[in-house]
C-alpha cells in the first residue's frame, strides 16, 4: 500500500501543503463498510436491548435474577427500526453481523498481505518513552495531531485505539454475539465457556458496543477539528494534505 | 464549521432514519431478510448435525424459571382437558406417516424419557436453565413410521392466537436430534400449565419460540406453503421472525 511509513524517517518530511497519498485502497474500502455495519449494528442492537433492559452475569438470567445493570429505555430516534420491532431489529443485527465479521476477516487479511498493520500501526518502543507520550499528548491539545517531522505517521494516541478497536473490541463484540446464538453454542462450546455462560456474554456484548460507540464518537469529533474536508477526502481518494 | 459537523452527524442521523425507508423496499427487504438464510447455512456448515446443546448440572438452574407467551390456553377444551389432569388428551401424529398415532399421557410416557438440564434462550434476551424430561421425539416420529418425502415436522398447540392455533415447525435436522424431545416433566415434576402442560417441545439448539407448548398435533409435511400463512410459524407469519432460530 502507498501509504507507507518508513522505520526511521530517513527522507524529508513532507511540506506542509502538500498532497501525499495517506490511506490504500484496503483500509478505504473496509472503512466505509465498517462504518455503515457498526451504525446499524448500533442502532439495531439498541432497538433488540429494548425488548429486555436487564443485564446480567452468569449463565442464565431472567426477571427474577439479579440484574446488575437496568438499561433506559432507548429513544425512536436512537434505533432501528424507530418504531420498536424486534423482528425487524433483529434482521438487520444478524444480516450486519456478517458484514462485520466477514469484512474485519478480510481486512485483516488485507491488512497483513499489504503490511500495512506491520507499517503503520506497529507501535515501536520509542514511542512509548514518557517524553514522547507527553509530547504527543501536547500536540493533542492544541489540536495538532500530526508530527511535522513525520506527518504521515499515525500518532501514538491514534494507534494505540485503532489497535484496540481492530485486534480487542471489534472481535470480542463478534465473539460475544457468536455466544448468544443457541446453535453456536452447540457447535463451539468453548466460546460459551471462554466468556462465562450467556448472561455474562450478552453483558460484555452491551460494554463492548457501549465502547465502540464511544470510539466513534470520539474518532468523530477528532475528524472535525482535524479539518472534515481533508480527513473525508483522504478516506474516500487516499489524497490527503499535510496541515500548515 | 457547523455545517461540517452537520455533515458528518447528520450523516449518521440520516443513515438510521433511511434504513426505516429501505426496508420498506421489497428488494432491499428480501436481501435483508436472507441474512436468516445465511445464518442457518453457516451454522449447519460449522455445526456438527448431532453437536448437543450445553447442559448443565443441578446446582447451575434458575431458582425461578419465568413463564412467557402464553400462560394458560384458557379455552373451554383446554380448560376441561386440564381439569381432568389430562387424562382425555391425545397426542394426534399424523401427515406423511405409515401408521398415524393417537398417544395418551401414559403411552407418551412408556417411550424412554431423556431427561436433560438446558438452557432456554428468549428472543427477547433473557434465559433460563431448566431440566426437562420426556422422549426423543425421533422416536415418536419412527413409531409413527415417518415417510421418506417429510422434510418438516409441524406442531399444532391448544392455544389460541387471533383466534387460530399457535403453531411451529422445525426441520428433520433437529426434529432428530438427540436432545429434541417432548417433554411432559419439568424441574422434578409434571409439566404445570404455565410450562406448556401437558405436553411441550424443547428444541435445545433454537430459541424459546420456536419451543411450542400445549402440544396437540404433529404433523410430517413436505412443504410449509399450505400452512398458516406459508412460513413455518405464528410469530413468523405474523411478526417477520426467523423461522431458522438458532442466534
Amino acid at each position: 500500500m502507498e501509504a507507507g511509513t518508513p522505520t526511521e524517517p530517513e527522507r524529508a518530511p513532507e511540506a506542509p501543503g502538500a498532497v501525499i497519498p495517506r490511506h490504500g485502497w484496503v483500509t478505504r474500502i473496509w472503512h466505509w463498510v465498517n462504518a455503515v455495519a457498526v451504525l446499524i449494528l448500533l442502532g439495531s442492537g439498541l432497538g433488540i436491548s429494548n425488548a429486555h433492559p436487564r443485564l446480567y452475569w452468569g449463565r442464565y438470567g431472567a426477571n427474577f435474577d439479579h440484574a446488575w445493570a437496568s438499561l433506559p429505555h432507548f429513544p425512536a430516534w436512537l434505533t432501528i427500526p424507530a418504531r420498536y420491532n424486534l423482528a425487524i431489529s433483529r434482521r438487520w443485527h444478524l444480516f450486519f453481523a456478517l458484514v462485520l465479521g466477514f469484512g474485519l476477516l478480510a481486512y485483516m487479511i488485507g491488512g497483513l498481505v499489504t503490511r500495512h498493520f506491520q507499517r503503520d500501526l506497529r507501535i515501536r518502543g520509542r514511542e512509548l518513552r514518557p517524553a514522547a507520550i507527553w509530547a504527543d499528548f501536547r500536540r493533542h491539545l492544541v489540536f495538532r495531531f500530526h508530527d511535522e517531522r513525520d506527518p504521515r505517521r499515525y500518532n501514538l494516541f491514534q494507534k494505540l485505539s485503532y489497535v484496540a478497536v481492530l485486534f480487542v473490541a471489534l472481535p470480542l463484540a463478534i465473539l460475544t454475539g457468536i455466544a448468544l446464538s443457541p446453535g453456536m453454542n452447540a457447535a463451539w462450546p468453548w466460546v460459551l465457556e471462554l466468556l462465562g455462560g450467556r448472561q455474562s456474554a450478552r453483558s460484555i456484548h452491551f460494554i463492548t458496543a457501549t465502547l465502540l460507540a464511544l470510539f466513534t464518537i470520539v474518532h468523530l469529533v477528532l475528524v472535525i477539528l482535524a479539518g472534515p474536508l481533508n480527513e473525508m477526502r483522504s478516506m474516500i481518494t487516499g489524497r490527503w494534505r499535510v496541515p500548515e | 464549521m457547523i455545517r461540517r459537523r452537520t455533515i458528518l452527524t447528520g450523516g449518521a442521523g440520516l443513515l438510521l432514519a433511511g434504513c426505516d425507508r429501505v426496508i420498506q423496499q421489497p428488494t432491499a427487504r428480501k436481501i435483508l431478510f436472507a441474512g436468516e438464510d445465511m445464518q442457518k447455512g453457516l451454522q449447519r456448515a460449522l455445526m456438527d448435525r448431532g453437536a448437543l446443546a450445553p447442559e448443565y448440572r443441578r446446582d447451575q438452574m434458575s431458582p425461578i424459571f419465568r413463564t412467557n407467551g402464553t400462560r394458560n390456553p384458557g379455552t373451554p377444551e383446554y380448560a376441561a382437558l386440564a381439569a381432568n389432569r389430562f387424562q382425555d388428551w391425545r397426542l394426534t401424529v399424523g401427515g406423511l406417516v405409515g401408521k398415524p398415532l393417537s398417544l395418551s399421557l401414559r403411552q407418551i410416557g412408556e417411550f424412554p424419557a431423556r431427561r436433560q438440564i438446558t438452557r432456554h434462550d428468549c428472543v427477547e434476551g433473557w434465559s433460563a436453565i431448566g431440566e426437562w424430561m420426556g422422549p426423543m421425539l425421533g422416536n415418536i416420529l419412527k413409531a409413527a413410521d415417518i415417510s421418506t418425502r417429510a422434510r418438516y415436522v409441524v406442531f399444532t398447540c391448544a392455544d389460541l392466537y387471533g383466534g387460530q392455533p399457535y403453531y411451529e415447525s422445525i426441520d428433520l435436522i433437529d426434529a432428530f436430534h438427540p436432545q429434541t424431545i417432548l417433554a411432559w416433566g419439568m424441574n422434578g415434576r409434571m409439566l404445570d400449565i404455565g410450562h406448556g402442560a401437558p405436553l411441550r417441545l424443547r428444541v435445545e439448539r433454537q430459541l424459546g419460540y420456536k419451543h411450542a407448548k400445549y402440544l396437540m398435533r404433529i404433523d410430517a409435511v413436505q412443504s410449509l406453503d399450505n400452512i398458516g400463512l406459508g412460513k413455518g410459524g405464528y410469530w413468523e407469519d405474523h411478526v417477520d421472525y426467523d423461522w431458522y432460530a438458532g442466534i
